[in-house]
């Protein structure tokens, strides 16, 4: 009981951290319908950004709830830095020409995040600081919960629910819907396309951020290629969902990280990337439209 | 004035990145040695560089919108230099004879070891090509390509390892073993819409991968195979030089034939068809065509090159394992094709050309070469998509009167 | 006029054809039938359902009930169209153009038109490559019935641009042209006029009517141009909310109150 209580817990915490990978690729997608692969490169540079900004803190000697939140803070800020400026550059050029362009540009643009993490940082895995502090009341449980999956949780809903307030209820929010509806009319009614494409990049990119800053954490170490993997597994989520809904993201990213994490936990941890991409497989191929997504038939 | 704006904008543009790249390029710290390093002159550098590219770039964009507003205004069909050259044809087989010589001459000239190189390149101008298929002429955005390279290079090697097989039968299998992969895996696949057959494809090209990586007993893991032969010639014992040489002609035979075949492929009732998907999904089907039919043989026979590559590399290197077969290897040989020009058989010669030679006479560069690629692909997207050598469509001959003579008007 | 005509048996034939998307029923047991020879035409308010009736015979959208069967001039034979994709439908002998046009943008004209014949054609991988001298003279064939198609209609001046050059007009006549070219007995025709003035519209008239008497094709189209309707016309079925509300002549329909009531302010008589 006790180890499918850990695995149930584990697939939590990895279904967290997808979510919040995978809100920024399902917004996109509803606005511009486009992959952004270089998604998952965000959340990597997020990563490191709090990793560089909590070593430089340590060596000052600040406390560790300090360093914390001003490293997550930091990291949200310049993950979100990079996917407005990734937009300018890499996709705002390109949104008239075919969507394969857009694809090839974002797959472009992923390598060279990759590498450039590579080129000035380094190659090596690099330890995170555990910046989470022990609680207490969770010591009985210590066998089965850690802190940081606590904080995972808390940290990920409180972000779900932030998210689903803007998007019902704020101006910008309405403006996105409106924008994922129909943009041709969304700019004749006023709307600021631009503006709107530019704040969902941001949005998703800082909640991407917050998933990088938290797995390190968890996981005690980075690499410049986390994001890769990350990426095409919160994809896979995004899909399972449907994507384009956010609600649908978030259940898609539980569904996976629970079979992913009684897969590995009762069959065979050796092929766990290959059962996501044979799930994704299934999914696009039987499903996809996803659980939460409508099927659309193309206008003639 | 405008100048003073061009600055002002540029040196935005310029604090911006600076500012964007601060905590990556200037800092690093040293977790277990609890130290910091502050590299401010990577920030320089940043800060110069983009400044000067963003010139650039608003330039090239100004130039692009331009040159769109004057492709309205002169109806017809524009052709580049180039484009024209290759379209005369006492230059062109002037080209065509200028590029054997060489080709012919070159591991003569050359050392055993850029010969080597060249017949990298040539492995990847064969791979190219192939994809080209997929990518540049039916429209389908394959990220699972060497999965096909690896069925190839494991095909020879297992089969050589278990039953001895030479190189020259193993190269038809490799080809059909491409072939069958390609209609194996294309078949569920296809039915997808563009963007999602990307990521499956790039997602079956990662299973491949890890099968290979994992299931030990069938592929020997991450430590692959080694002692693969080389081609055999007519039964002669070969020095390694010699059989590099060897390996460099039968490479440029494969090449021919690639040329040969695609060249063929590409102006048959089944290039056209494949184009016309690509253009537009629904009227080519309302035409009369068999969309799944017509893509699978796209992808299949993309795969059948990447197979017989595939065979070729591993005859090459004699080592093969699972990491030579990343998605990364996908992206360069994609990255071959978009260079030169999706669609154009002479521009993924050329994009394989500067691509994988130019990195390895640049030392300098071949750190920095994943990240050049990546930025090639952006760059090219948003500059010229077409690629260096933007594909003509063939004007053809026809009975029937007044025969115009390409353009009209 | 119309009654002069001495029409040959039914073509097409649909039968209460339903097509319902998510609750929403875009078109309700509609019954049509397409004589040989005939130009029937189908009008009726935006969003009626008009192409949904065509995106359901060519085969891109399965109905939900109802029967569609055609009964080809040459061989006679009945077939049943419902399930077949689009291409075996095109194969069967019918070819539609679209509302908004769905050219090859990048390809020429030339090519455009023998994307057409692909369906009449049979060279396959092996053709390609060893190209014997069957595959040769089919090419050759086909380039030279797809110029003829071209003058046909009337623009084989642009034979070897970029069809996304071309100008509007032409472009919808190239449309027709590609749809001739897969030999049909019945040509959809989808807004054939949209966006032309007058002289085009004129000519367009006169190409329609040549096809019909040289090439001996039903035609079934959508218009919204009434004058062209009425001229062109030898049977009209009227649609509102996915319902036939009347059908006849044009004079008939002129008539109808029925009719009327639906296009209420709109000018009906040419």
């Amino acid at each position: 009981m006790d180890y499918f209580l850990e695995l149930f817990l584990g697939g939590l915490t990895r279904g967290s951290i997808y979510a919040l990978i995978a809100l920024g690729y399902t917004m996109v997608y509803g606005i511009i319908e486009l992959i952004n692969f270089a998604h998952g490169e965000i959340y990597m540079i997020g990563a490191f950004t709090a990793l560089i900004v909590a070593g430089v803190l340590t060596l000052m000697g600040w406390n560790e709830i300090a360093i914390l939140v001003i490293a997550s803070i930091v990291a949200v800020i310049y993950s979100s830095a990079y996917g407005f400026t990734i937009e300018k550059i890499a996709y705002k050029p390109i949104r008239k020409a075919p969507r394969l362009s857009a694809l090839i540009s974002a797959i472009g643009m992923s390598m060279f995040l990759q590498n450039y993490v590579l080129l000035a940082q380094t190659s090596d895995f690099l330890p995170f600081p555990s910046l989470i502090p022990q609680f207490e009341f969770l010591e009985p449980y210590a066998h089965i919960i850690r802190p940081s999956e606590l904080v995972i949780y808390t940290v990920t809903a409180s972000v779900m629910v932030a998210l689903t307030i803007m998007i019902k209820f704020t101006s910008i929010g309405k403006a996105m819907r409106a924008t994922s509806q129909d943009k041709t009319m969304a700019a004749l009614v006023g709307i600021d396309v631009d503006r709107v494409i530019s704040v969902t990049f941001i949005v998703g990119s800082a909640t991407a951020a917050i998933g990088g800053v938290l797995i390190a954490s968890h996981i005690g170490q980075i690499n410049f290629y986390i994001g890769f993997i990350a990426g095409i597994k919160a994809f896979v989520a995004a899909v399972l969902g449907g994507i384009g809904s956010i609600p649908g993201a978030v259940l898609g990213a539980l569904v996976l990280g629970w079979t992913e994490s009684f897969f590995t936990g009762y069959v065979s941890s050796d092929y766990e990337d290959v059962f996501a991409f044979v799930f994704l497989v299934f999914i696009l191929i039987f499903r996809p439209a996803g659980i939460l997504g409508r099927s659309e038939a193309e206008k003639v | 004035m405008r100048v003073a704006e061009e600055l002002k904008k540029s040196a935005l543009v310029s604090i911006w990145f600076m500012f964007l790249t601060f905590p990556i390029m200037v800092i690093r710290v040293n977790t277990i040695y609890n130290t910091v390093e502050w590299r401010w002159l990577n920030m320089a550098l940043v800060g110069g560089g983009s400044f000067f590219l963003s010139m650039l770039w608003r330039f090239m964009i100004r130039r692009k919108e331009r040159g769109k507003k004057k492709a309205e205004i002169k109806d017809g069909v524009q052709l580049t230099l180039i484009q024209r050259l290759m379209q005369n044809r006492r230059v062109t087989l002037s080209g065509i004879v200028l590029a054997a010589i060489f080709a012919m001459i070159y591991p003569f000239v050359f050392s055993m070891y850029q010969t080597s190189i060249m017949i990298t390149a040539l492995i990847y101008v064969m791979c190219g090509l192939g994809l080209n298929i997929v990518i540049g002429l039916a429209g389908l955005l394959d990220l699972g390509y060497v999965a096909f390279y690896a069925v190839g290079a494991y095909s020879y090697a297992l089969l050589n390892y278990h039953f001895g097989i030479s190189f020259w039968m193993a190269l038809p299998v490799g080809a059909a073993l491409g072939f069958m992969f390609g209609v194996l895996l294309g078949f569920p696949v296809l039915r997808l819409r563009g963007d999602y057959l990307a990521i499956v494809t790039l997602g079956f090209g990662e299973i491949i991968r890890l099968v290979l990586e994992n299931w030990n007993e069938f592929s020997h893991g991450p430590s692959g195979i080694a002692n693969i032969p080389r081609p055999s010639f007519f039964g002669y014992d070969l020095s390694l030089q010699q059989v590099t040489i060897w390996i460099y002609f039968i490479m440029i035979g494969l090449v021919i034939f690639t040329i040969f075949v695609v060249g063929r492929l590409q102006n048959s009732r089944l290039g056209r068809a494949w184009v016309a998907l690509r253009e537009d999904e629904i009227a080519c089907q309302a035409m009369g065509i068999d969309k799944t039919r017509t893509k699978l043989s796209a992808f299949a026979l993309g795969a059948t090159w990447a197979g017989m590559a595939g065979v070729m590399f591993a005859a090459k290197t004699t080592f093969i394992n699972p990491a030579s077969f990343t998605i990364w290897e996908s992206v360069i040989i994609l990255c071959v094709v978009v260079l030169g020009g999706m669609g154009s058989i002479v521009g993924v010669i050329l994009g394989a050309m500067v691509l994988i030679l130019l990195p390895e006479y640049l030392r300098a560069f071949s750190e920095y070469r994943m990240l050049l690629f990546g930025a090639v692909l952006v760059l090219m997207m948003v500059f010229r998509p077409g690629g260096i050598i933007t594909n003509v469509r063939r004007t053809y001959r026809f009975k029937g009167k007044a025969t115009t003579d390409g353009s009209s008007a | 006029m119309a009654a002069a005509h001495n029409f040959g048996k039914d073509v097409l034939e649909v039968r209460s054809l339903s097509m319902d998307f998510g609750g929403l029923r875009a078109l309700d047991k509609l019954d049509l039938s397409v004589r040989q020879g005939e130009i029937v035409a189908l009008i009726g308010p935006n969003g009626a359902g008009k192409t949904t009736f065509f995106n359901c015979i060519t085969g891109l959208h399965a109905p939900t009930e109802g029967e569609m069967l055609i009964h080809p001039p040459n061989q006679g034979k009945t077939q049943r169209l419902n399930g077949l994709k689009p291409n075996r439908v095109t194969e069967r002998g019918l070819a539609r153009t679209f509302q908004n046009i769905r050219l090859f943008p990048n390809m020429t004209v030339l090519e455009n038109v023998m994307i057409g014949r692909h369906c009449r054609m049979s060279a396959g991988i092996p053709g390609a490559i060893f190209r014997p001298r069957s595959t040769r003279e089919e090419e050759n064939q086909v380039v030279d019935d797809s110029y003829a198609m071209l003058e046909k209609i009337g623009i084989e001046q642009f034979v070897n641009e970029l069809a996304m050059n071309l100008p509007y007009g032409a472009q919808r006549r190239l449309e027709i042209a590609r749809a001739m070219a897969t030999d049909p007995f019945i040509l959809l025709l989808d807004e054939p006029a949209a966006g032309m003035n007058p002289q085009e519209t004129r000519r367009l008239d006169e190409l329609i009517l040549r096809l019909r008497e040289q090439e001996k094709i039903s035609i079934l189209l959508i218009e919204h141009d009434m004058k062209m309707v009425m001229s062109l016309s030898d049977r009209i079925y009227v649609v509102d909310y996915g319902k036939k509300i009347a059908e006849g002549s044009p004079e008939e329909i002129k008539r109808n109150p029925a009719v009327i009531k639906a296009y209420l302010g709109e000018e009906i008589d040419a």
